[in-house]
């Protein structure tokens, strides 16, 4: 029985079994593969989209339990990498290997649309449920507050 | 067998998405064609389409460092490219024309990319520029003396022709390409040393658009999930596969050298198959003690004698005669690479030949690998460069593991591809860490408080040691690098190593032996300064030649951290200097101790000498990178194994730095005319001892072992 969400702004059926974790419907069956699979136990962020507009993990998210829910993911900021937090990301020049910038970008939207002018306090409480092996994370910071108008890249 | 995709439409599908973005892949019949005619490669690293734009192949993968970027840029700076038309493609495996010049074999590694690079990239894109000058000379009839190229475009002034240089590009590739173009002079340079030149690799990254491995879907491809051994050294003796291929979506079962394989449709359904295998181990051969109890062994190892591992002057002698004896042992734990894009590898394997499809960081040795264990030649095995999720040295793994491993399960799937994924358990706990060290150190100062003697002794495993690098029987360089080359000025130094052998899989990580002998030395130097009580830095500079590179950026790190300044209430300031890589970095970093006794790094300053400095916002990324990797593992970084199993599993259990704990990074370049050295590690090793050192001075206490989540 396919189960029905509303991705990206279109409602679209998946199917799959219905324990599977959201981030593997994505990838899987709907081949977005923006969202990143890093440690399916919900401790690294790679995987963070929205969940009728909330950051969660996806890879901790039954496909079941998105059902009828909005879900938007990288692929759904923008056609062409225009949202201003992507625009901040690549004027900061943020990624490296790059394989956590969509759950950090993921992220960095959430917190933005509940504080557009975050504190560095905001930043780390908002921010470190996403690991960046790579050590982005000033470059993170920094992106966050040009998005936020604040600062000059 | 309709999946395959060659070298060809691999590079055409990737230009016609633009870099990174080859989605492609999931059709390969029905690749966007935007190219109007063949376009031309002008040598192995050039390709130029019909429109002008231009496409690099990157002899070393891209796993972050920004490789594809700084060698781009070096080509496209000599054949005066566009910056906006250029993308990097990933270099097929084929040491013949993508050797590491620095190594005889394809290999990104030792922060050479650049560095072995910086003459025959330069010469590639001069030599193009060469020929593309000439053939419009030819077909415009004019001298070519009086041809110019800017930003692509070609033009003749005096005649007033032009044109991008796709419209000669065919033509140019007919050309004996020129023995011996000048390079540019430097101060003629446009690209290199441009402080804000973006990478290829930035949009591709920043839009979820860029293609690892994990991405890839090709018609039939299968997912795998395997169940590996308990512990090190153990074997399959016997598994039931009926529970796992009831899973749905489960298509078969296949049994490979280092456990047994679930194959299915999706993820997801592998992974539930892998966990429903029922398998019995045969563990007589398995590794099966602790941590601690193999530490307990070093302790009791480092009083026997060692091997020599560098030798000035007599240390015995001068550790006798000084006025004051200090010593120290210190000890550092396995580590795990732990990338955020676990291990995995697409593998396709048919009648005399593999086609492989992966972040691939050591072609040469995975060449030679898979092709041993499916009976092929090297040549047979195919590869397929991609983005790497990080990699930290787990990628070029000495046994090829998990890319043979993919090839042998994708032997067992009757010509489907096939795309291996570890899990983040399967990855932490594969193995294949940086080995576990103990270091004992022992050094004199003379009544004019100098050191007088070194005597220093290393005890652990050797990364190189299975690697064709190291003759069997020789020292491992690595174990004592950056104490056997000891860069201060101390007359006896006496370095013994004592390298052991045990069950665990250890290899290089990020900086290899420097991760632990800079924790040491820097330490040590320290715990001597203290001892004469010296200022750190000037008991450093007292023990360095004046016009070293060392004492260069140890002397501007201390001016750009305000080292001869008081710093806020509460926090203090730790040094430390080391080279790796021919790369020598200082960093000074300043901590506080937070009431519950863990330690918070406020603040990194860096001063770098890297040579000439290519790509300055990489190498400023790279040093910031460098530093929290470092700091990671100082403050959280250990694998303990408990009769042979790890203690941590995955990013909840094996902790890594947080944004919350990530400090400022500030770095300085610093000005330079030499060629080129690595930024991709030397980053690393100056942060642990600066932090341990700053601590010390805030609280007295000096941190011997590591990691040191409190203090």
């Amino acid at each position: 029985m396919p189960i029905t969400i509303q991705l990206n702004g279109r409602s679209t059926s998946v199917d799959a079994e219905p324990d599977t974790p959201l981030l593997w419907a994505l990838r899987d069956v709907l081949d977005l593969t923006g969202t990143k699979y890093g440690c399916g136990i919900g401790a690294c962020g790679a995987c963070t989209v929205h969940l009728d507009d909330q950051p969660v993990r996806s890879c901790q998210v039954p496909l079941s339990a998105a059902a009828g829910k909005k879900v938007t993911t990288i692929e759904g900021l923008s056609p062409d990498g225009s949202h201003p937090v992507q625009q901040a990301w690549i004027q900061a020049q943020v990624p490296q290997c790059g394989y956590c910038q969509s759950g950090q970008i993921m992220s960095a939207v959430a917190l933005l649309a509940k504080t557009p002018k975050p504190t560095d306090q905001d930043i780390d409480a908002a921010m470190s449920g996403n690991i960046c092996r790579c050590g982005t994370y000033n470059r993170i910071r920094w992106a966050i507050k040009v998005a936020a108008g604040g600062e000059s890249a | 067998m309709t999946t395959s995709l060659d070298r060809r439409t691999f590079v055409k599908t990737t230009v016609a998405a633009g870099a990174g973005l080859a989605l492609a892949f999931h059709l390969p019949g029905c690749a966007p064609a935007r190219e109007e005619g063949p376009g031309a490669d002008l040598n192995a690293f050039l390709h130029v389409a019909p429109d002008g734009s231009v496409v690099v192949t990157a002899k070393h993968m891209e796993m972050g460092q920004g490789t594809y970027t700084g060698l781009a840029t070096l080509l496209a700076e000599e054949m005066d490219a566009d910056w906006s038309k250029v993308t990097v493609v990933g270099a097929p495996g084929d040491k013949a024309k993508f050797a590491n010049n620095f190594m005889g074999i394809q290999l990104t590694g030792g922060s050479t990319a650049i560095a072995n690079s910086w003459e025959q990239m330069r010469k590639a894109g001069a030599t193009a520029r060469a020929m593309l000058v000439a053939a419009a000379a030819a077909e415009w009839q004019v001298d070519g003396a009086g041809v110019t190229v800017t930003k692509g475009i070609v033009t003749h002034a005096a005649s007033g022709k032009s044109g991008h240089i796709g419209k000669f590009a065919v033509a140019a590739a007919t050309l004996t390409p020129p023995a011996d173009v000048p390079l540019k002079a430097r101060q003629h340079w446009t690209l290199i040393g441009q402080d804000r030149l973006p990478r290829v690799d930035a949009v591709a990254k920043s839009t979820g658009k860029a293609q690892f491995t994990q991405d890839l879907k090709f018609p039939g491809m299968l997912t795998a999930v395997v169940a590996h051994p308990p512990r090190w050294g153990a074997t399959v003796k016997s598994f039931t596969t009926t529970q796992a291929k009831a899973v749905p979506g489960v298509v078969d079962v296949v049994q490979v050298p280092n456990g047994v394989a679930v194959l299915a449709n999706t993820f997801w359904a592998a992974k539930k198959g892998r966990d429903a295998l029922i398998i019995q181990w045969d563990e007589a051969n398995a590794e099966t003690r602790g941590s601690d109890q193999l530490l307990a062994e070093y302790r009791t190892l480092v009083r026997r004698p060692g091997k020599d591992a560098g030798k000035r002057g007599h240390a015995a002698r001068a550790l006798a005669g000084a006025s004051r004896v200090v010593q120290g042992t210190y000890t550092v734990p396995y580590l795990a690479h732990a990338a955020m894009e676990p291990m995995n590898c697409v593998a396709q394997v048919g009648p005399g030949r593999c086609e492989l499809w992966y972040g691939a960081q050591g072609h040469t040795f995975d060449q030679m690998a898979v092709s041993s264990a499916l009976g092929l030649k090297p040549e047979q095995v195919t590869i397929n460069t991609l983005y790497a999720g990080g990699g930290f040295g787990r990628r070029a793994n000495p046994a090829s593991d998990y890319v043979v491993e993919a090839a042998m399960v994708a032997k067992g799937a009757n010509g489907r591809p096939v795309k291996l994924v570890w899990t983040r358990e399967d990855d932490t706990n594969a193995g294949y860490y940086r080995p576990m060290y103990l270091h004992a150190v022992r050094a004199g100062i003379d009544g004019g408080g100098k050191i007088a003697g070194w005597h220093h002794k290393v005890v652990g495993q050797s990364v190189l040691g299975a690697t064709p690098f190291v003759p069997a029987g020789m020292n491992d360089p690595s174990s004592t690098e950056g104490i056997s080359d000891l860069h201060y000025e101390v007359a006896d130094l006496a370095v013994e190593l004592y390298t052991t052998t045990n069950g665990v899989p250890v290899q290089w990580l990020r900086s290899v032996g420097h991760t632990h002998t800079a924790f040491v030395v820097e330490s040590f130097i320290d715990e001597l300064a203290a001892a004469a009580q010296r200022d750190p830095v000037a008991f450093r500079l007292e023990h360095l030649k004046p016009d070293s590179r060392y004492a260069a950026v140890l002397r501007h790190v201390a001016e750009k951290a305000g080292w001869d300044t008081a710093p806020p209430a509460g926090h203090a300031r730790g040094v430390a200097v080391h080279e790796s890589f021919n790369t020598v970095v200082a960093e000074i970093a300043e901590v506080s101790v937070r009431p519950d006794r863990t330690v918070q790094v406020h603040k990194v300053v860096c001063a770098v000498d890297c040579g000439t400095a290519v790509n300055p916002d990489i190498i400023r990324a790279q040093i910031e990178g460098g530093v929290m990797f470092g700091l990671s593992a100082a403050l959280h970084g250990q694998i303990t194994l408990t009769a042979g199993q790890p203690d941590q599993h995955s990013y909840d259990t094996y902790k890594v730095l947080r944004m919350n704990e990530a400090p400022l990074v500030e770095v300085y370049v610093l000005p330079s005319e030499a060629p080129p050295t690595g930024v991709g590690e030397p980053g690393v090793p100056p942060i642990a001892p600066a932090v341990a050192n700053a601590v010390f001075k805030l609280t007295g206490v000096r941190v011997r072992d590591l990691p040191f989540t409190t203090v």
